[in-house]
């Protein structure tokens, strides 16, 4: 190797290396700017060849994403982003392929490529903006506003039951569910590098404030105040602690969660439950998936799961290789006489 | 018993039965064997939708024809000779196709009452004199085959159901095909199940011997092997060789070849095909629904795929957005369309040609894409090498347009020699070189840049896009130059495909114009009536967008043009549309090819009768 490669090699990107020189369009103030901040901070150090990384998206303000990266990306159509994304994986398993997209074009017109992409374990990394509402359409409910959410299509109050995004991917058996908030950098930092080092479908929820449509939508879980007491750490071999003293536990009791309090005595941490994200049994992350929904429960930060299986673009990979050392490489002349043949002189 | 051998010329044969009697087996068998007899063919594969539709009912009946001759023939054969009805059902619903005398073997162990009363029959055809004119030959198929598959423990069911096997046997001695293929055949398909095998072959061979013992048939007949170029051949359907010519194209242009696809009748046997040639690197994926098929394939030609989907009008539809994205985003890829019944889910298993719209204009905005057409089942080969070469050398969608009839048709295919498929040149942007996502080469074309190339990192997507930088662009005159620039870049395609060439004079009374699956029928056709003293011309169109350069000349040199299709119209609206003259339009939408001898009387009553 000559020194001038290895010189190469070695030069360390920053973050300003994975910034297009293309103007931000969102609004002043938007979640985005932090999440896309993030990303930026983070690709350096994911020891992934800048040429490699390709970013997809469909269609609404976070699939706008790929055009401010400095990398390879494709802005396709609503929906869709999952789907074009599986075909660059299948076509080149090489590429580290991220797809940005929100609560609308991944759960509703792409719902149904979410859950097969899921299943298929595609090894793609999946950031969803959820700021439950429809921003670039300006200001509609979306399929994670809460029930009886009045916006503009819904004037009387929503009527639709929300999805739960990380219990949906838990439900089709993703292989990495986490779930982290624009306004938690570090944190969002660390579920970027974690998905980024998984193999398979990574799926990673993140809470994003639409400042103009659905502004404050998470300020229970952002604000000072108010965090402590509303949201949970998700920490492999670490008990579920919460509340601005760590007085609170979740312990399980059977199936149900109840959450204790550590101040009277009457529970200790050694009654809290401990999480194990590497569990390949999905009961226990189901439970925390749905505590967004319950009363009195704080909301789960953190991985959810994280288990191994084999890819379909590394099976399809390996189909491929097995059938030729059987066969042998194709042969044309080989394929068009197979079958029964006569000539004519 | 020594029977006499009569030498016919051409026969054409419809086998009927229920569709879980395995008509299309026995009739897909019965084609190999006369391919390899050295006859020309042509077959017509013409089944329910239902896969085992109520047993003896009239809505179940499935049927296979076949053509087959000593000559060069067009097509599976406007009406049958022979007709084998394996039970009252399939004799009703075929009756009227067959020709005045033809002859009909019936498998009269199906004729009891129940079936009769099935395919409502007041009283048995067999004993009436309905079936008056015909040569009626009576078997006791079923019958004569249980007492075949006597010895052999297997149940009642399943020696009944080897009752195909009989009358392929019965039909194999009938017209001297050999039967070893299909001895062969059933060894490899039923190996595993050594008494379903034995059975198999045993109810085939008992046919075989049966033609030979009975005194039912006091002659067998004989068609003489057809005088064809020189060469090797094979028998092949238009899905095959659809699914063959893009494993061509693939090691051509030496590009890894992607299907997306989500299954739809009749187009899903090229992705079976296809599924099965994993030692050429072929990459199939079966998506969820049709749009994450062909965004998927948008996905892997972005990636440097030779990139394909393959489905049918209900399924091109639902890809309308992704192509007018493939357009924007001028990535080269192939959309099939195997043509059905429409509108809606309309006729699934039958042949329609009514998706020439929708391939030449069904997208938002202006979106221009090539658009390409096979003629017969093997041209499907050479129409999917053109379409890959024209998606790569233009960075466009092609839509290459087959239907029903070519895809499950088969005929003999002239196998080409590998060295004579040219080579597909494609050039990826290299690190280094001067790269502008949206600079334009002398065919228009935009540069093709590969994720994972250093260097070349950019963004593409369905926005509106700066010339050359291919910036997200709103600027109204860019608009208009880029909305310019795609159609030019399609237009330009005109000076890179071959003249529209006439069959017969170049300057008359009438030219046929046809496209797609009616070559055969309108070949057939003009022939015919060119024997009788017309002069008659023919033309047929295989690049439907853009047309050939020289196809307004070519129309404006015949007083009269007649354009024969299976829709209402849609070639003579484009036509009329863009050269401004008057045509005929010849239109059957009945799910099946046209029959030659109908285009035939429209000839005739334009021209007249002959003085």
């Amino acid at each position: 190797m000559s020194d001038k490669t290895s010189v190469i090699e070695t030069k360390k990107l920053t973050a300003k290396d994975f910034s297009s020189q293309q103007d931000v369009r969102w609004c002043p103030g938007c979640g985005d700017y932090s999440i896309l901040a993030q990303m930026q901070r983070t690709s350096p150090d994911l020891g992934i060849p800048k040429e490699k990384f390709v970013w997809v998206s469909g269609i609404g303000c976070s699939s706008r994403f790929p055009y401010y990266m400095d990398t390879y990306g494709f802005h396709g159509i609503h929906g869709r982003a999952l789907a074009i994304a599986s075909g660059v994986k299948i076509a080149n398993p090489d590429l580290s392929v991220w797809v940005a997209t929100g609560d609308g074009d991944c759960l509703s017109i792409g719902g149904n490529h979410f859950i097969h992409t899921c299943r298929r374990n595609m090894d793609i990394k999946i950031l969803l903006f959820n700021n439950r509402i429809y921003g670039l359409t300006k200001g509609q409910y979306s399929p994670t506003s809460e029930k009886g959410k009045k916006t503009k299509s819904t004037p009387f109050g929503s009527i639709d039951y929300p999805f739960n995004p990380p219990a949906v991917a838990i439900g089709v058996d993703a292989t990495f569910v986490a779930r982290s908030v624009d306004r938690d950098p570090k944190h969002l930092q660390a579920m970027m590098q974690r998905a980024a080092k998984h193999t398979g479908t990574a799926f990673i929820e993140i809470f994003q404030n639409c400042n103009i449509f659905n502004d404050g939508a998470f300020f229970d879980l952002t604000e000072k105040d108010r965090k402590a007491d509303n949201v949970v750490m998700m920490e492999h071999g670490k008990p579920l602690l919460f509340g601005k003293e760590n007085d609170k536990a979740i312990i399980l009791d059977g199936l149900t969660p109840k959450v204790v309090s550590l101040a009277d005595g009457k529970y200790s941490v050694n009654d809290a439950w401990v999480h194990d994200e590497f569990d390949r049994n999905p009961a226990r992350a189901h439970i925390l998936s749905h505590f967004t929904e319950m009363e009195g429960f704080p909301v789960p930060f953190g991985v959810f799961r994280q288990i191994e299986k084999s890819t379909y673009d590394g099976d399809t990979h390996d189909q491929i290789e097995s059938f030729i050392k059987v066969k042998g490489q194709g042969d044309l002349n080989k394929l068009f006489m197979s079958g029964n043949t006569w000539t004519i002189e | 018993m020594e029977k006499d051998v009569q030498i016919l010329e051409d026969v054409t044969i419809r086998f009927a039965g229920d569709s879980g009697d395995g008509m299309q087996l026995t009739g897909s068998q019965f084609t190999n064997s006369t391919a390899l007899a050295g006859n020309d063919l042509s077959t017509l594969p013409d089944y329910p939708a239902e896969i085992r539709a109520p047993a003896g009912t009239l809505y179940g009946v499935s049927g296979f024809q076949l053509h087959f001759s000593n000559s060069d023939i067009q097509t599976p054969g406007d009406s049958p000779d022979v007709l084998v009805a394996m039970n009252p059902a399939a004799l009703k619903v075929n009756l009227k196709d067959l020709k005045k005398n033809a002859t009909i073997i019936v498998n009269t162990s199906a004729f009891d009452a129940k079936n009769l009363k099935l395919a409502h029959y007041d009283s048995n055809p067999l004993e009436d004199d309905s079936l008056e004119g015909y040569e009626v030959v009576q078997v006791p198929l079923t019958q004569m085959t249980m007492t075949a598959l006597e010895s052999l423990s297997i149940s009642i069911k399943e020696k009944e159901r080897c009752k195909n096997f009989f009358a392929l046997g019965l039909m194999y001695w009938l017209y001297s095909r050999p039967i070893e293929a299909t001895l062969e055949w059933i060894d490899e398909k039923f190996g595993k199940l050594p008494l379903i095998q034995e059975a198999n072959k045993k109810a085939l061979m008992a046919g075989y011997y049966f033609g030979e013992n009975t005194e039912l048939f006091t002659s067998r007949f004989h068609i003489e092997r057809a005088k064809l170029p020189e060469g090797t051949y094979r028998n092949i359907s238009g899905n095959e060789a659809t699914a063959y010519g893009f494993i061509a194209a693939s090691v051509k242009s030496k590009l890894p070849l992607f299907l997306g696809s989500y299954p739809i009748t009749p187009a899903s046997d090229i992705l079976h095909e296809l599924s099965r040639h994993r030692n050429f690197g072929v990459k199939t994926f079966q998506a969820e629904d049709e749009i994450a098929a062909v965004a998927a394939t948008i996905g892997a030609a972005y990636a440097g795929s030779l990139a394909i989907t393959t489905t049918s009008g209900p399924g091109l539809a639902l890809k309308t957005e992704a192509v007018g994205l493939a357009v924007m985003t001028e990535l080269p890829m192939v959309i099939v369309n195997v043509q059905r019944g429409g509108p809606s889910t309309g006729l699934p298993t039958k042949t329609e040609q009514a998706d020439l719209l929708q391939a030449v204009h069904g997208r938002n905005g202006e979106a221009p894409v090539c658009v390409l057409a096979a003629a017969t089942p093997a041209d499907c080969f050479d129409v999917a090498i053109e379409a890959s070469r024209i998606a790569i050398k233009y960075m466009t969608p092609v839509i290459m347009l087959t239907d029903g009839y070519l895809g499950n048709g088969s005929e003999p295919w002239l196998v080409p020699p590998v060295d004579s498929i040219p080579e597909i040149p494609v050039h990826f942007v290299a690190e280094g070189e001067e790269f502008h996502p949206y600079s334009r080469d002398e065919n228009l074309s935009r540069p093709w840049a590969k994720p994972g190339t250093p260097g070349l990192e950019h963004r593409i997507g369905g926005l509106e896009k700066a010339h050359i930088t291919g910036h997200v662009n709103y600027d109204p005159d860019n608009h208009h130059f880029m909305i310019n620039m795609r159609q030019n870049k399609i237009n330009k395609i005109q000076q890179d495909i071959p003249d529209l060439e006439v069959r017969g004079d170049q300057k008359g009374d009438l030219l046929v114009l046809g496209w797609g699956g009616t070559f055969g029928a309108i070949t057939e056709a003009v022939t015919k009536v060119t024997k009788t003293g017309y002069n008659v011309s023919q033309a047929h169109l295989k690049h439907m967008c853009p047309f050939p350069k020289n196809t307004a000349e070519v129309l404006k040199n015949f007083k009269k043009v007649l354009i024969p299709e299976i829709n209402l119209g849609q070639l003579a609206k484009l036509i009329k549309m863009e050269f401004l003259i008057d045509v005929e339009s010849f239109n059957r939408v009945r799910g099946l090819p046209f029959k030659s001898s109908d285009i035939e009387a429209r000839i005739i009553e334009i021209l007249g009768e002959q003085k």
